[in-house]
């Protein structure tokens, strides 16, 4: 029997392993070293209406434990991944989390309603958190009333599941993440990146193009684990951790904090099999800490007397 | 096909100042398509550096399944790189990218190889190829100084070969430019700096020329989307190509430098 498989709203996962947008581009490039329906989900790239080409280079900035990026939402516009993308996807048997942006509230709409129609699409992930593009996206994602708004309107629309991305560049997370809850999300997805800067020791300048950049990798890892510690306690929707995550035993951890299934995001471009690896870990690791199944996992950290009662989500 | 392999270290060398040539054993040399394929070396299993590091094959030998590598010792990663030894294992991502075309010159063709710096390694392995297909070969290869010049022994025994200096201290002083405007030939292969990339594509957009590009890179698989440059269709101003999966070998008006 499996240990790994669970039940999220519109998801059915054989496993919660799945690749963070952004870091899997839309399957192809990683389906030339595995079979992607070892997956529990793809979060496929962003997607807005029309076709962006992105910031300049550099785009990415290795740091301590880290990398930033700048990469700016590059994506082949809403008709070519509805077309192309998701159709290619639909050969593996893999639900697919299409991430969902734009500048303008009408923008999230429009991408949200065609999408959600694609079959294999099982759920939407609201983007309002990108740190790399200038109008739109981070806007959203840190003042609570835009995104409760964003959300409903999004709800209104998508004809599957909605989670919200949210940005830990906030003061008070909980409060993002009620806020969205009240819009009606049926989910949340977290960390995503953290505001950064390199600069360049020769010139003195930044050495991303875009200037800042999102911080990801095991430096984050921490921030992710404390926010969603808070933030699982304080909702009653389930939480997709992510934030540094490359080994079985950070999923555990992600799962101790309060997290109902886990995205890897850098590790994939460190180790391209590091999903199906974790995958093949897990239940060992689970019987050695003495868990049937990874659902007892959950909340641990913020159960009273480690009791293993159903998380309320 | 792309492997992830643990390659055994079979000897490092610092051939010139800061310069290694690194040769590995690995299985992955049957999976070389082209000379200008590069692999995506992970250091060292601790965090930091926490990313690969994209270096190009110089050259490869599938009778004894080794390869090997010229690179920099320059910032944290090829500088932790450099302190490996012999025996050693190396977790080795590749081969990836498209290399040089060697198709696009016949036997007796003169094809002129323009190296600038760490960009002269992966010209290595297409002289090899080019020669053993009865091609005439010419190498025209800029260096800052004498002490950063490696390999002209080698390309020597493939054919004529010429060395510029910025400061003068060996070579003809000046750059690659200043070389290749007296030589003649049918097809130009190239890999350096994008100064010297820009100004070997504006002078010779009469002729066949195939440039190699160096970008900052994430994944190298082309997934992340870190190392895309623009494409010259003007009509499409969102059209682009990704340096590692697309590239890193372009022909000449491509892509924008």
């Amino acid at each position: 029997m499996s240990k790994l498989n669970l039940e999220l709203p519109g998801l059915t996962l054989k496993n919660p392993i799945m690749p963070a947008s952004g870091c899997f581009g839309f399957g192809k490039e990683y389906s030339q070293f595995y079979d992607l329906s070892k997956l529990g989900a793809i979060m496929i790239k962003a997607t807005t209406v029309e076709p962006r080409f992105g910031n300049p280079t550099p785009r990415v900035a290795e740091t301590s434990a880290g990398m930033l990026n700048a990469i700016g939402l590059q994506n082949p516009g809403l008709e070519k991944v509805m077309s192309n993308e998701l159709p290619w996807l639909s050969q593996f048997d893999v639900p697919i989390i299409a991430n969902v942006a734009g500048s303008l509230e009408e923008d999230y709409v429009e991408v949200a309603r065609s999408i959600s129609k694609a079959p294999n699409v099982h759920a939407l992930e609201l983007n309002i958190s990108c740190p790399n593009v200038k109008t739109g996206g981070i806007a959203f994602g840190t003042i609570p009333e835009v995104a409760k708004q964003l959300t409903r309107k999004v709800k209104d629309v998508s004809e599957v599941p909605v989670y919200v991305k949210l940005s830990p560049n906030v003061t008070n997370i909980v409060e993002m993440a009620k806020a969205v809850e009240d819009g009606g999300a049926d989910g949340l997805t977290m960390i995503n990146t953290l505001v950064g800067m390199r600069l360049d020791i020769k010139t003195g300048k930044p050495i991303l193009s875009n200037r800042t950049g999102g911080l990801s990798g095991p430096a984050i890892k921490p921030v992710a684990l404390r926010m969603i510690y808070e933030v699982s306690q304080a909702v009653n929707i389930p939480i997709i951790g992510m934030g540094g995550i490359e080994s079985a035993e950070d999923v555990i951890e992600f799962f101790y904090a309060g997290a109902s299934a886990v995205a890897v995001g850098t590790a994939n471009f460190v180790d391209p099999f590091v999903c199906p690896t974790i995958i093949e870990e897990l239940p060992l690791l689970l019987d050695q800490l003495g868990f049937e199944h990874i659902s007892e996992c959950r909340g641990r950290s913020w159960r009273e007397n480690g009791q293993l009662t159903h998380h309320r989500a | 096909m792309i492997r992830k392999e643990l390659c055994k270290i079979i000897s490092q060398e610092e051939i010139a100042k800061d310069i290694f040539e690194l040769t590995v054993e690995a299985d992955l040399v049957n999976e070389i398509t082209a000379p200008g394929q590069f692999v995506h070396i992970r250091i060292d299993k601790a965090l930091d550096p926490l990313l690969r590091r994209p270096i190009s094959i110089s050259s490869f030998n599938r009778l004894n399944s080794q390869f090997t590598m010229i690179y920099r010792k320059e910032g944290k990663g090829t500088t932790l790189l450099a302190e490996k030894s012999q025996g050693m294992l190396l977790d080795i991502l590749g081969p990836l990218g498209n290399g040089f075309p060697v198709n696009e010159v016949s036997t007796g063709d003169t094809a002129l190889l323009v190296g600038g710096g760490i960009g002269v390694p992966p010209l290595y392995e297409l002289s090899n190829q080019l020669i053993a297909k009865g091609v005439k070969v010419i190498h025209v290869h800029g260096f800052q100084t004498v002490s950063a010049v490696f390999y002209e022994k080698e390309f020597l025994k493939n054919g004529e070969t010429y060395i510029t200096t910025v400061d003068g201290s060996y070579g003809k002083k000046g750059y690659v430019t200043d070389v290749i405007n007296e030589l003649d030939f049918d097809c130009l292969y190239t890999c350096g700096p994008t100064p010297m990339l820009k100004a070997i594509e504006k002078g010779y957009s009469h002729k066949k020329v195939f440039l190699s590009l160096e970008e900052r890179m994430g994944c190298g698989v082309g997934a992340c989307f870190a190392c895309v440059c623009k494409t010259s269709n003007e009509l499409v101003d969102i059209s682009y190509k990704k340096v590692c999966s697309d590239g890193p070998v372009f022909r000449a008006g491509e892509v924008v430098l």
